[in-house]
C-alpha cells in the first residue's frame, strides 16, 4: 500500500516537473516554407534534413512546410505574415529579394549574425550565388537551391553529323555553323533542328545567359535601374531571333518550356539549353550518348543563375531569429550542401562541398555535375528589381514579340525599356 | 396572443430562416465585392509606402495600359470563338445520343468524358497534341506530308488553339442539360409530326429547337461565364504567351494580383470584369427571357 502510494507520488512530481521542464525542452519553434520546382523526392530528402538538425538542437523545434512552387512560396508567405501568424523563415525565389525588402517582410543576416566566425560563414559561399542576395551593401538571402543554364547536346548526333562529340560549340559563330550542320531536312521539311532555346515560361532567363555573353548586364545591383536598350541587349536579342530566322537551326516562333526536354530525349534537337535542374531527368531517360557543356561565349561566357534563397522574416523574436540561423547554417554545411547536391542536382553552393568526399568522388563519376560548377565563375544574377513581376513581364514579352515578329529588336527593347524606366524612377 | 405579436413573432422566424444563408451570401459575396470596388480607388500600399486615396488614377491608368486592351480583345474573341461553337455542338451531340443507337451509353460516356477530367490535366494532355514535331496533331499531319507547325508559339494561331480546347472540355457538359431536356420533350410531338409528314430538319427546328430554348438560355448564361472565368488552361498551355497573344482578362488579374503584388490595380481589373458580366446577364435575362417560350 505504502509502495503504491509512493510510486503515485514519484509519478506526480515527474508529470510537475515534466510540465516545468517542457517549455524548457522545446525553448523555440520554428516554422519554414519551402517551395519544390523541379521533379524528384525533393519533399522527403528536406524532412531527413530537419529531423537530423532536431536531433542536434533538441532545444529547436522545426516544422518545414511544403509550400508549392516559388509563387505560391511568396504568395504563402506573405499571406502568413499579414494574418499575424507567419514564418520565422523560408526559401523563397532568390530573385523576390527586392520585392520582400519593400514589403518590410524580411531581416538582414547582417543584423544577426553576431560572431566573427559567423560573419566570416556570409563570406563562404560561390560570390556569384550572392548576387542575388546582397543588395544596398547587406545579405538578405543565403543559396540554397540554385541552379544555372547548360547547353545538354546529343552526342550521336554530333558524330552522325561530322562533328566532334568532345568539343561542342564553345562561340557564337560555332554554335551557327555546328547548328547548321546538325539540322536534318527531308524536302523543305525539318526532321532535327540544330539546336533549341525555350521562350515560354521564363524568356527572361535564358535571354540572361545571351546578354551576359554579350557582356552585359539586364540590371543594376541597386535593383532600380535595367538596360534593355543597351546596344549590347539588342544585338543579344537579335542573334536570338537569327538562330531561327536568319541562320535556320531552331524553330521560329516560341519554343516551349515545358516540352522542350521530350523534344531533346526523342532527338528532334542536336542541343538544348535549359536549367542544371533537368540534368538527372535527362540522365535517367536519354536513350543516346549526351553531353553537358557551358553555354558558349560571344564576348565572354555567361549565364544567370537561378534557384531559391534562405530568407529571415522581420517579425521574429531575437532568440528565434538566430535558432532560424542555425538551421540555416546546418544545412549549408559542406556535407550536407554535397548531400543535397548529388540528390537534386543543384548546385553546391560553397566551394569547400566539392572538396567533401562524397561529392568529389560524384563528380568523377559523372562529369557533367561540375559543368554547372565550373560555370558558375562566369555567372550572373537573375534578372531582379524593384516591382519585378512587372519588369520581368514587360522584357519577356518584348523578347516574344520579336521572336514571333511582331516588333522590331529595337522598337520591342526601347518600348520595354521606357515602361521599366517609368516603374523604377521612384526608386531611384 | 394577440395578432400584433404573433405576426412579429412570424417576421422574426422568417428572418431567422434567412439568416445562415444571408450571412454567407454577404461575407463571400456581397463584403469581397464591396472591399473589390473600395480598393480600386487606393493605392497599392507596402509596409514602407501606405496606401492612399487615388480616386480615378487606377482607371485612368487602366485606359492607358496596352495589355489591358490586349486581354479584353482576346476575351471578346475567346467568347465568340468558344459559345455558339459550343453550345451547337452540345446540341448536335444531345440530338445524336438521344436516338437509339448500338453503344448508347459508351457514346454518351465518351462524350461526357472532357468534363470529367480537370481542366489543367485536360491542357496537359492537349500540350503534347500541339507541341511542334512530336505532337500528336502533327505526327498526324506529317502522314499526309504537311510541314509541321508552331500552333501555340505563333501568335495567330495561338488563341485558336485555346479555343479549340475549350470547346472540347465544355461541350460534353452542356450535352448533358440538352439530354435532359430532350428526354422530358413528351413523344407525341414527334409521333404527331412524323404522321403529318414533317422532315427531321423541319421538326428540329420548329419543335425541338423553340422547346429547348429554357435549356439553351441556362446553357448560354454559363457559357458566357465561362468564357471570363475558365482561364485554367493558360496556365499549363502559354501563360499568356507570345507577347500576350493568348492572354485573357481574369488570367492577367492573376497575374497583376500574384506576381506584381498590385493588389489595388488587379481590383480595379476585377471591377471591370465583374461590371461587364453583370450587364450582360441582366441583358440575356430581359432580352432572350421575352422571346422564350416556357412550357
Amino acid at each position: 500500500m505504502m509502495r503504491r502510494l509512493k510510486s503515485a507520488r514519484t509519478g506526480v512530481l515527474a508529470l510537475i516537473a515534466g510540465l516545468l521542464l517542457a517549455p524548457a525542452a522545446w525553448a523555440v519553434e520554428l516554422t519554414m516554407y519551402y517551395p519544390v520546382a523541379v521533379g524528384g523526392p525533393l519533399t522527403k530528402i528536406v524532412d531527413g534534413l530537419v529531423a537530423d538538425f532536431m536531433k542536434e538542437h533538441p532545444d529547436i523545434e522545426v516544422k518545414a512546410i511544403y509550400a508549392g512552387n516559388y509563387n505560391d512560396a511568396r504568395i504563402k508567405a506573405l499571406a502568413a505574415l499579414k494574418s499575424g501568424q507567419p514564418a520565422q523563415l523560408s526559401v523563397m525565389f532568390s530573385i523576390d529579394i527586392y520585392e520582400l525588402i519593400e514589403q518590410d517582410a524580411i531581416v538582414a543576416f547582417d543584423d544577426i549574425v553576431e560572431t566573427d566566425e559567423e560573419r566570416a560563414w556570409l563570406d563562404s559561399f560561390y560570390p556569384s550565388l550572392m548576387q542575388n542576395g546582397v543588395t544596398g551593401g547587406k545579405t538578405w538571402g543565403i543559396p540554397f537551391q540554385r541552379s544555372t543554364i547548360v547547353m545538354y547536346y546529343n552526342k550521336d548526333v554530333f558524330r552522325e553529323a561530322g562533328l566532334d562529340p568532345d568539343n561542342p560549340p564553345a562561340t557564337w559563330e560555332e554554335l551557327v555553323a555546328a547548328g547548321k550542320k546538325l539540322v536534318r531536312r527531308s524536302g523543305d521539311q525539318v526532321e532535327r533542328w540544330g539546336m533549341m532555346i525555350p521562350s515560354t515560361g521564363y524568356p527572361y532567363w535564358m535571354f540572361g545567359a545571351l546578354t551576359m555573353q554579350n557582356d552585359q548586364v539586364l540590371m543594376n545591383g541597386d535593383g532600380n535601374e535595367t538596360y534593355f536598350d543597351a546596344p549590347a541587349t539588342q544585338e543579344a536579342l537579335q542573334f536570338w531571333r537569327d538562330l531561327g530566322a536568319v541562320h535556320g537551326v531552331m524553330p521560329s516562333g516560341t519554343i516551349e518550356w515545358g516540352t522542350l526536354r521530350k523534344n531533346f530525349l526523342e532527338a528532334r534537337t542536336a542541343i538544348m539549353w535549359h536549367s542544371t535542374g533537368n540534368l538527372t531527368a535527362v540522365k535517367k531517360n536519354a536513350q543516346f550518348d549526351f553531353g553537358v557543356a557551358m553555354l558558349p561565349a560571344n564576348q565572354r561566357r555567361g549565364t544567370p543563375t537561378g534557384g531559391g534563397n534562405f530568407y529571415i522574416f522581420k517579425q521574429t523574436k531575437p532568440e528565434e531569429r538566430r535558432a532560424a540561423m542555425k538551421l540555416v547554417r546546418f544545412l549549408t554545411q559542406p556535407e550536407r550542401t554535397a548531400e543535397w547536391s548529388i540528390q537534386t542536382g543543384y548546385i553546391g553552393t560553397r566551394p569547400d562541398a566539392y572538396e567533401t568526399p562524397a561529392l568529389k568522388q560524384y563528380v568523377v563519376d559523372f562529369p557533367p555535375a561540375a559543368v554547372a560548377r565550373d560555370q558558375l565563375e562566369f555567372a550572373t544574377a537573375e534578372l531582379s528589381t524593384y516591382q519585378t513581376g512587372r519588369v520581368r513581364k514587360l522584357l519577356d514579352d518584348a523578347i516574344q514579340s520579336v521572336l514571333t515578329d511582331q516588333k522590331s529588336v529595337e522598337d520591342a527593347l526601347g518600348s520595354a525599356q521606357k515602361q521599366a524606366d517609368r516603374l523604377l524612377k521612384r526608386y531611384r | 396572443m394577440t395578432e400584433r405579436t404573433r405576426l412579429v413573432g412570424n417576421a422574426v422566424y422568417g428572418w431567422l430562416l434567412l439568416l445562415p444563408a444571408a450571412v454567407l451570401l454577404a461575407a463571400f459575396t456581397h463584403y469581397p465585392a464591396v472591399a473589390t470596388l473600395a480598393q480600386s480607388l487606393f493605392t497599392s500600399g507596402t509596409a514602407l509606402r501606405p496606401a492612399e486615396f487615388a480616386g480615378l488614377d487606377n482607371y485612368r491608368f487602366m485606359l492607358e495600359d496596352e495589355v489591358f486592351w490586349r486581354v479584353l480583345e482576346n476575351n471578346v474573341w475567346y467568347a465568340i470563338g468558344t459559345i455558339p461553337a459550343s453550345i451547337a455542338l452540345a446540341m448536335l451531340m444531345a440530338v445524336w445520343v438521344n436516338r437509339r443507337l448500338p453503344l448508347r451509353a459508351f457514346v454518351r460516356m465518351s462524350y461526357f468524358t472532357p468534363t470529367i477530367l480537370p481542366m489543367i490535366a485536360v491542357a496537359n494532355i492537349w500540350l503534347f497534341f500541339y507541341t511542334p514535331e512530336i505532337g500528336l496533331i502533327d505526327q498526324i499531319a506529317a502522314g499526309f506530308g504537311i510541314g509541321s507547325r508552331n500552333w501555340l508559339g505563333n501568335p495567330d494561331t495561338v488563341l485558336g488553339c485555346i479555343i479549340v480546347l475549350t470547346i472540347w472540355k465544355e461541350a460534353g457538359f452542356f450535352m448533358i442539360f440538352y439530354l435532359a431536356a430532350l428526354q422530358s420533350l413528351p413523344p407525341e410531338l414527334e409521333e404527331a409530326a412524323r404522321l403529318e409528314g414533317a422532315s427531321r430538319w423541319h421538326f428540329f427546328r420548329r419543335v425541338t429547337f423553340p422547346l429547348l430554348m429554357p435549356t439553351t438560355l441556362f446553357v448560354l448564361i454559363n457559357a458566357v461565364i465561362n468564357s471570363f472565368k475558365l482561364v485554367d488552361q493558360l496556365f499549363i498551355l502559354t501563360k499568356g504567351g507570345p507577347d500576350n497573344a493568348s492572354a485573357l482578362l481574369l488570367y492577367y488579374i492573376y497575374e497583376v494580383a500574384f506576381s506584381f503584388f498590385d493588389q489595388a490595380y488587379a481590383s480595379t481589373l476585377t471591377v471591370v470584369l465583374l461590371a461587364a458580366l453583370a450587364i450582360i446577364a441582366i441583358g440575356q435575362f430581359v432580352i432572350l427571357d421575352k422571346r422564350i417560350h416556357y412550357r
